[in-house]
């Protein structure tokens, strides 16, 4: 009458696979049609019937899309990576260093000084771009690479996600280097932050990411075509359509393929950083 | 000043100035405008006290966007929530390729949502005949919808929330799965023993009140990220859109725009500002943010 467990498990297990398959297929959709549109000829996309892959992969969309003298792309792909290292190196140095004081330097007014840093997490960033942008437009720092990166370093949460990790650092380990006659600063640089790179390493990747990412701030400072992130660009050759279709996705295909192999690569630390991030925060 | 005060402030010093300049006197002088006529000027000098906000409360529009807003929130949070869950649940169950399903899942974080609206606009939900979504239909003998081309009826809806979901769902089932991991099998075995079923009964009992703090965190970042929705928006709809105008956009509309309204446009984001602080506040209160996860 009743299957056995053994039995009920795997036609279980056979229902959960066909489930997780049928999202799986729909997640990889959207990737599927960069890579096609990215290669294909504006003929085979546009076509009355759906080609599936093109017969001839249009490996010449490369130099298409290098050789637009009217698309900054590859202008606009260094922008964000000279913007996005600057800005995940400053994050980590200057949270980091918050951190630790935070978590491990005893100061009477601490308490106080944490608090104005948890205050801030109460109002998302993205609503002060108003106030921000007029604070940064009278520093004189519109369409300039300053504007794209000093104002996003200081971050109340990432500070906030260190003290919590440093809260949890060893205590023995700086006893010992303390013993040794290092002092915070000392101690800090030799003893705590080696031990810590894993951590660093989750964060910074995070951080890369969210500033690759970003686009309303870039939006808001990259004014002139020079300073343009790769986000911004993608963003105007959407709206102006003065671009193939093709380049458009080979353009979106390669703004995408560093994030792509960094998931890849990175996967097992990454899942770790933002389960902590995600959960402590 | 004793030597571990100085080193407090070395460590903390840079931070701190950097949040007093970026973020507390940005918020300060935006008060500051708000309650001045500031129009292409950021030294007013024409105090107006509290007429900007009365016209941005009574400004139809900024209203109205909050209203909308307001109800994509309350649509969008739940799915997301229970999408993410629903991923997690059965990626956790998952004996083999357990990795390479938590992968494909986890890699739309990786794409802009400016990469994510050129898929969905040129290519899934292009309005024409040869857009995938118009495609598939033309299979099954239905006509093609311009999905993005006007608000009647509001298709776009569907291509926003989809678009959301592919981008934000990997993100919340890694937060879930690891939840899921750290909850300790005892309580499973001992659910077994006193003749919970496995299935539902555990998951009511056991699996969902365990996963409380998670729960929490994820609503409440789902809350905030909707509310600040842009991106898409923008790259979807247009700059210049009237309609599925987010609260950030109208203000990008006011301040940024022709009139560099700036007097209005701090006046709405602290206004926006506000709304979400309470948003959060309330569903603290209503999941009980800060109890005890046992």
């Amino acid at each position: 009458m009743s299957r056995s467990p053994m039995g009920r498990s795997r036609l279980g297990s056979a229902g959960i696979y066909s489930a997780v398959a049928v999202a799986a297929v729909l997640f990889l959709v959207p990737f599927y049609l960069i890579i096609r549109n990215a290669l294909s000829t504006e003929q085979d996309i546009m076509g009355a019937a759906w080609v599936w892959f093109p017969a001839h992969l249009q490996w010449g969309n490369f130099g298409e899309l290098f050789d637009d003298t009217s698309v900054p792309f590859l202008h606009s792909m260094l922008v964000s990576l000279e913007v996005g290292v600057l800005h995940t190196l400053g994050t980590l140095l200057v949270c980091s260093l918050a951190g630790y004081g935070l978590a491990r330097i005893p100061y009477r007014h601490a308490n106080k000084v944490f608090y104005a840093v948890l205050a801030t997490l109460m109002v998302p960033a993205s609503v002060t771009f108003v106030p921000s942008f007029v604070l940064v437009s009278s520093l004189g720092w519109v369409s300039d690479l300053r504007g794209l990166i000093i104002p996003g370093l200081f971050t109340g949460f990432t500070a906030f996600l260190f003290r919590q990790y440093f809260l949890g650092f060893p205590k023995e380990l700086e006893e010992a280097a303390r013993v040794d006659g290092l002092g915070y600063w000392g101690a800090y640089w030799r003893i705590v932050v080696p031990n810590s790179l894993n951590f660093f390493a989750a964060i910074g990747v995070i951080t890369f990411i969210n500033g690759w990412n970003s686009f309303l701030w870039p939006l808001v400072i990259g004014q002139d075509q020079s300073s343009w992130t790769v986000q911004v660009a993608l963003s105007t050759f959407i709206t102006a359509q003065t671009i193939n279709i093709h380049e458009l996705f080979l353009a979106a295909g390669i703004s995408i393929l560093p994030l792509v192999l960094v998931f890849v690569a990175l996967q097992r630390w990454l899942v770790q950083g933002v389960a902590q991030a995600g959960i402590k925060g | 000043m004793s030597r571990t005060t100085r080193a407090f402030w070395l460590f903390t010093g840079p931070f701190l100035i950097g949040l007093v300049v970026f973020v507390y006197i940005p918020i300060g002088w935006s008060l500051w405008l708000s309650f001045f006529e500031a129009k292409g000027t950021v030294t007013p000098t024409r105090f107006v006290g509290l007429s900007n906000y009365a016209d941005m409360l009574s400004n139809g529009d900024f209203v109205h966007s909050l209203l909308v807003f307001t109800v994509f929130a309350a649509f969008i949070v739940p799915v997301t929530y229970a999408v993410s869950l629903g991923l997690a649940l059965l990626v956790h169950r998952l004996r083999f390729m357990k990795a390479f399903f938590r992968s494909v899942f986890f890699l739309p974080t990786a794409v802009s949502y400016v990469a994510a609206s050129l898929i969905w606009k040129m290519s899934i939900f292009q309005g024409l005949r040869f857009g995938l979504a118009n495609t598939v239909m033309g299979w099954f003998g239905i006509h093609s919808v311009s999905w993005l081309a006007s608000p009647h009826p509001p298709w776009y809806w569907l291509v926003i929330v989809s678009l959301r979901l592919w981008l934000q769902c990997g993100f919340y089932m890694i937060l879930f799965l690891a939840a899921l991991q750290s909850i300790p099998p005892h309580l499973y075995e001992a659910a077994a023993i006193d003749g919970a079923k496995s299935g539902w009964q555990t998951f009511r009992y056991i699996t969902f009140p365990q996963l409380r703090a998670t729960s929490v965190a994820v609503v409440l970042l789902l809350l905030i990220a909707a509310y600040q929705a842009f991106d898409e928006f923008y790259n979807l709809l247009g700059s210049g859109t009237t309609w599925g105008r987010t609260p950030l956009l109208y203000l990008y509309q006011v301040a940024l725009g022709q009139n560099q309204d700036y007097g209005h446009g701090s006046a709405g984001a602290l206004v926006l500002a506000v709304l979400i602080c309470v948003v959060t506040l309330l569903q603290g209160r209503i999941l009980g943010f800060g109890r005890g996860e046992d």
